[in-house]
């Protein structure tokens, strides 16, 4: 999000320059000079599209003095306003207009005009857009609309260190840099590493002792395809594909009644549990009511499609609403899984991208054949599913629905997506808004991105689904492909994980890209295999230490020459807490559950109605489930997770940011269940043995995932004896201190040692280490 | 170094304020969170924490031009409070109290859904009285008396418009300028754009409280920090015993217990940077050290115990009830005064689409004494000047009655066309009255006001230009604004 952008031109543009080009050149951030061979796509076009195209680009509207750049044909067409002018002459930049205004000193002939609020060009992409002109103003096709092919491994010199594909192009961009990847991780932080990728929690005890013992060669195969084979790796994935789904449990808007979504969340945890390939995983959720034969699952993934907001507000205009929820799904769409910016083109001509507002209401019209209705009464007449619903029996659950976690014999509905028998006209909306029809329109998906064979397929949803998952789209795979390098590695091949156009990033490694794409179609989109492919690379498996050098050098990793190290999410932060005391509760799906809140968030931010006005806590086991299954009132998200940067899923987003603030560092400190596990592992290892020093180290590893150090050792024994000191002369109660949370404490134990022993225990959840994939 | 800081330096003449702003996050984190205090722990862990003077300005925000207030305080009244009872006295109403409204006024506005369907719309004329006050023969109601004694420092927009007609989106765009979408809110563009004052409290503070009147939700997204970073969240704050999230350590743990597990812990995430190099782990130590500032600060702060009987009196004896409206003025009053950019109040309970007379009332007890309290406070420290206060809803209320109209009962529906704020201070015109609204309070006859311009004139004070302020998001430069927004100049002094 924070974009530096004297990183992004002089580190991306020089190095992306240099690494296709192979320009010797000392580093990223020494580079500024202007390459060889000037690449319209990797240098150009990022330029034009951020500085000209907002008025000189796809909106028609816009449009300033009749000219448009972004096309080739109109870029070299006589200009209509400059009579006898060309804006590009081939070979010669002093003669072309475009070159002339982006340098003169003139500010009423000067380009971006001083009204359009947009800096001038800096000397660095003038003298990239010169040189281009004199190459030749060669123009390209945006990278990401042409469909990827496998290119060559490229050769590198360091070829011992290449495990597979994923590291020949890794290593030669390192080459071109002058850098050396860094050695492997140490066993104990690669355990952790892979578990967190892959489960979402640390990996116990037993498996440490397990992959530290094991000195096969293939001990580290071993580890990931155990990993992937725990239900547990279900969880984990689904909770990126929960921000994408903006997944909640109420309706938002001003009531936020509650809602129950959550089997459809049991479906996504089954269906990365069992691999169903990312093909039939975006069918389903797309299209799966409209298959031959739907099966009750199939019409369960449609799910997907209806988990925004819906308004119970009393007095709205029902087609308002109604045009929102198909806004809100064509963005989702375009978001999540095409990773575009269609969304702009609901109101305009894209500004960037080549997509007309017409292209924008052909996709639009897809979502809009819904039997769904714009309101359906306000909270007083609150149901937990909204038409079309559908009706998941007992039965259902004992036979072909058998991973939903039903807990009772209630009636359990979820609103899911249903045709309607006529179809529904749909217009452009002028300016956007419902209220203004103007030409009508037929489904057709973007053109620009590939087009839509009305022969072959459909002209509904199914017919998109299949148009999405053709293997010529250009965007699916890389789109997914990129989504999933962002989880291991924190940052996507292409930064702007939801947008692949224009004003998008370019990619870092545009072949690893395309390779990783193309592979993962050939296997038949096999999400595991995609997973562990990256994650068997040794680019994956370098330790995450960061020299001053390389720091200066690539502050970002974006050359990967260093492993990924950064805090996990939200929801995994309460999982390591959980987990690592012995609190967490197994239980997958079902319900969400309202574990501790401070008090008064819900009813201090409520309109008095529905049930969800006062925040009624669980208790017992409800208490320790999963982060992830922490109930999201979409008005009032869960106050913790929300400061460590969890969706708030108001919408579709793909990529969340990773800050670090004084907030979370309370929440560390005074959370109850940070407490609370502090006193249930201290209690339970005092319970077994009286040696402190035991206790520390045992503690440690479970909660950090390693042994300590000798010297974290006795820092902690220091702490332990400092505090036993001060219970046992009565300067603190001891019995205070454990009275925390709702589980029991055993009155047997002794109290000073627990809470000695419980205090030195919070101090390592308060460690950076302690929530950083390391 | 040389080439960065021309690099820099050529930066921030071209786009300055984008790059300015999306500076390293973590060298802006590590900068907020060094008090005093700390600065010589800072140093000793990490000495290159400590930057060149320029960043350092660039911390602290640099504003376009000069600035004419420093910090605001909203004082948003939730559910809409009507216009035509308090402040847009319409005598044509009373005269014609129970006709219907004329179609050539109406011009087929859309209505809500819940007098859309009414067959007739009978004009309610207002059951209260109106006297002129102040040097702009303002028009105030009987129900605010100590509003209308500071009329003087007001500056009354009588014609403020907005598009939507429902509350969630009402509300939604005035935070944030958009109806729908998840976008930042004013506080966060504030945080984004100016930086805070502060080492020791968020620059962008929430607080809460709730009237008997009927109530409309708040939600904690129109705080949100939307497609900005986190750090520029509202921070929601409580006049009560825990008066931030998780501030408060646990039963029997102190101040000093608390100081020795931060040395150790400091120690050994000190020992991990050492190994590891990865700056994140220095910033984690200083936002440890901000927190426990935190812990110390914000109780003196919330503390009302330590405010003069003299100042309990003028704010009311409620300002020492936690969670009330006039408990809100004050602590809003001690943040700002404190270096919070941004405090956000939210009062609700204006909906009064029946028996509003009853209803209304209440509110304006909850209200009145302690919003003028807080221009009075605020001038008497010399902080008016500086701080700009702002109260008003999210919409207006109809001039014709729905539901049941009686001689002296009625109810009134939402109404977008034109509604009165008010703001004092922070280089507002003092004493003025802007817009006019015609007879029937229907429609605005001069000066209209739209929510963008409005956000625009905000910035505008806050020396921000509402064009430049802005945030790329997906592609796209964002502004709190969206695509419009003129300045009002008429209401800057």
């Amino acid at each position: 999000m924070n974009k530096r952008v004297f990183i992004i031109i002089s580190i991306l543009v020089a190095t992306v320059a240099g690494f296709i080009l192979s320009c010797n050149s000392k580093g990223p951030a020494a580079t500024n000079s202007v390459p060889e061979v000037v690449s319209y796509n990797y240098h150009i076009r990022p330029i034009l599209s951020d500085k000209c195209f907002a008025c000189h680009g796809p909106d028609a509207n816009k449009r300033k003095a009749s000219f448009r750049l972004d096309i080739e044909d109109s870029a070299f067409a006589p200009l209509k306003e400059t009579k006898g002018a060309l804006a590009i002459v081939r070979g010669k930049p002093e003669q072309s207009e475009l070159y002339k205004r982006i340098t003169s000193k003139d500010p009423s002939y000067l380009m971006p005009s001083p009204e359009s609020h947009l800096a001038v060009l800096n000397d660095h992409e003038i003298a990239l857009i010169k040189k281009w002109i004199e190459q030749g103003a060669k123009y390209e096709k945006h990278w990401a609309f042409v469909a990827p092919k496998k290119a060559a491994l490229p050769t590198v010199e360091n070829k011992e260190w290449c495990k597979n594909e994923v590291d020949f192009f890794v290593a030669k961009k390192m080459e071109d840099q002058n850098l050396r990847p860094n050695e492997e991780a140490d066993k104990e932080r690669l355990l952790k590493r892979v578990s967190f990728d892959l489960t979402g929690l640390p990996p116990s005890v037993e498996m440490m002792d397990k992959f530290l013992a094991d000195n096969s060669a293939n001990a580290y195969e071993k580890i990931v395809d155990e990993l992937l084979k725990s239900p547990r790796y279900g969880e984990k994935m689904a909770v990126h594909w929960l921000d994408i789904a903006r997944y909640a449990d109420s309706y938002g808007y001003q009531d936020d009644n509650i809602r129950t979504q959550w089997p459809w969340r049991d479906w996504l945890i089954h269906a990365f549990n069992t691999n169903l390939s990312y093909d039939k995983f975006l069918t389903w959720q797309m299209a799966g009511d409209m298959l031959p034969n739907a099966t009750k699952e199939q019409v369960l993934a449609t799910a997907f499609f209806r988990n925004h907001k819906y308004t119970e507000e009393g007095g709205v205009v029902p087609e308002e609403y109604r045009i929102e929820y198909i806004l809100d799904k064509t963005k989702t769409y375009g978001r999540g899984i095409m990773g575009v910016t269609i969304e702009c083109a609901q109101c305009h001509d894209h500004k960037y991208d080549p997509f007309s507002q017409k292209d924008y209401y052909d996709l639009f019209a897809f979502f809009n054949n819904t039997k769904e209705e714009g309101y359906e009464g306000d909270v007083s007449t609150s149901k937990p599913a909204k038409n079309p619903i559908l009706a998941i029996s007992d039965s259902d659950v004992h036979n072909i629905l058998s991973y939903i976690n039903k807990k009772d014999t209630g009636k359990l509905t979820v609103s899911v997506m249903g045709e309607r028998d006529s179809l529904r006209k749909t217009f452009i909306l002028g300016r956007g808004a419902y209220d203004n029809p103007t030409v009508e329109v037929m489904p057709n998906a973007i053109p620009a991105v590939m087009p839509f064979d009305t022969v072959k397929l459909a002209r509904n949803r199914l017919g998109l689904a299949l148009w999405t998952t053709n293997k010529s789209n250009p965007l699916t795979a890389r789109v997914f492909v990129n989504q999933m390098w962002q989880e291991l590695f924190g940052r996507g091949i292409v930064k702007t994980t939801g947008d692949f156009g224009m004003q998008g990033e370019l990619p870092t490694h545009p072949e690893l890209l395309d390779w990783l794409a193309v592979d993962f179609m050939e296997s038949g989109w096999d999400i595991k295999r995609l997973m562990k492919k990256i994650m068997m690379s040794a680019t994956y498996r370098q330790s995450s230490k960061v020299s001053p050098e390389k720091l200066k050098e690539d502050p970002e990793n974006i050359l990967l020459s260093r492993g990924p190290r950064y805090r996990v999410p939200a929801e995994f932060v309460r999982d390591i807490v959980l987990a690592s005391s012995g609190l967490l509760n197994n239980t997958i799906g079902g319900p969400s559950v309202k574990p501790y809140q401070p008090p008064g968030l819900w009813e201090g931010a409520t309109s008095g109605r529905g049930v969800l006005a006062k925040y009624e806590q669980d208790h017992g086991q409800d208490l320790y489930r999963r982060g992830m299954y922490t109930f999201i009132k979409l008005t009032v998200p869960p106050a913790s997770m929300m400061i460590f940067d969890a969706s708030n899923r108001d919408q579709c987003e793909v990529k969340r940011s990773k800050t670090n603030t004084p907030l979370q560092a309370l929440v560390m400190m005074n959370d109850p269940t940070v407490l609370e596990a502090s006193r249930v592992l201290s209690q339970s290892l005092v319970a077994k043995s009286g040696d402190a020093k035991n206790n520390i180290v045992t503690a440690f590893r479970l909660v950090v995932c390693r042994k300590p150090t000798d010297k974290e050792t006795k820092i902690l024994e220091s702490y332990y004896d400092e505090e036993f000191q001060l219970y046992q002369q009565k300067k603190m109660d001891a019995k205070t201190t454990i009275a925390v949370g709702e589980s029991q404490v055993n009155e047997k134990i002794d109290a000073i040692k627990t809470a000695a022993l419980m205090k030195t225990i919070q101090a390592i959840y308060n460690l950076e280490e302690t929530i950083t994939k390391t | 170094m040389e080439k960065d800081l021309a690099n820099k330096k050529f930066v921030m003449n071209k786009e300055f304020f984008e790059h300015r702003l999306n500076m390293n996050r973590r060298r802006f984190l590590s900068r907020l969170s060094l008090g005093i205090g700390s600065a010589a722990l800072g140093s000793l862990l990490i000495p290159d924490l400590f930057q060149s003077k320029e960043e350092e300005a660039l911390i602290t925000g640099l504003p376009d031009f000069a600035p004419k207030a420093k910090r605001i305080i909203y004082l948003f009244q939730n559910g809409a409070p009507s216009q035509l009872d308090l402040f847009d006295y319409k005598p044509m109403l009373q005269t014609m109290h129970g006709e219907d409204l004329p179609a050539s006024i109406r011009m087929g506005q859309r209505l809500t859904g819940m007098t859309a369907n009414q067959k007739k719309f009978p004009l309610a004329g207002t059951t209260f009285k109106f006297s002129e006050y102040g040097q702009a023969r303002a028009t105030i109601s009987e129900l605010l008396p100590y509003t209308a004694s500071v009329v003087d420092d007001l500056c009354i927009v009588k014609s403020m418009f907005t598009e939507a007609i429902n509350h969630d989106p009402a509300l939604t765009f005035f935070q944030t300028g958009a109806q729908v979408g998840n976008r930042a809110s004013m506080g966060s563009w504030l945080s984004y754009g100016l930086g805070s004052e502060n080492k020791n409290l968020p620059a962008f503070c929430v607080l809460l409280s709730k009237g008997k009147g009927n109530g409309q939700g708040v939600y904690s997204k129109l705080w949100s920090n939307g497609f900005l970073d986190s750090i520029h969240q509202g921070v929601q704050f409580s006049s009560g015993e825990n008066p931030v999230l998780y501030l408060n350590n646990p039963e029997g743990m102190d101040k000093t217990d608390r100081r020795r597990m931060l040395d150790k812990l400091a120690e050994l995430n000190q020992e991990n940077y050492s190994e590891f190099g990865d700056p994140e782990i220095s910033t984690k130590i200083q936002q440890y050290e901000m927190a426990y500032r935190m812990q110390t600060a914000v109780p003196d702060i919330t503390d009302m115990k330590k405010e003069p009987e003299s100042i309990i009196k003028m704010y009311g004896a409620e300002s020492l009830v936690p969670g009330t409206f006039a408990a809100n003025c004050l602590l809003a009053r001690k943040l700002s005064e404190n270096g919070v950019r941004f405090v956000q109040l939210y009062h609700q309970g204006w909906d009064a689409h029946d028996n509003l007379p009853g209803q209304i009332k209440g509110q304006c007890k909850d209200v009145d004494q302690a919003s003028a309290a807080l221009i009075t406070d605020l001038k008497q420290r010399g902080l008016l000047d500086e701080t700009l206060v702002i109260w008003g809803g999210e919409f207006g209320r109809t001039n014709y009655c729905q539901g049941k109209l009686a001689k002296d009962n009625y109810g009134r529906d939402h109404h977008p066309r034109c509604f009165t704020v008010w703001m004092a201070g922070g280089g507002v015109k003092p004493g003025i009255v802007h817009g006019e609204t015609d007879e029937f309070g229907y429609n605005i006859v001069k000066n209209p006001v739209h929510v963008h311009d409005f956000h625009a004139t905000i910035l505008n004070l806050m020396g921000l230009d509402h064009e430049k302020l802005v945030y790329k998001h997906q592609g796209r430069r964002y502004r709190l604004t969206d695509v419009s927004g003129k300045v009002v100049k008429d209401l800057i002094a």
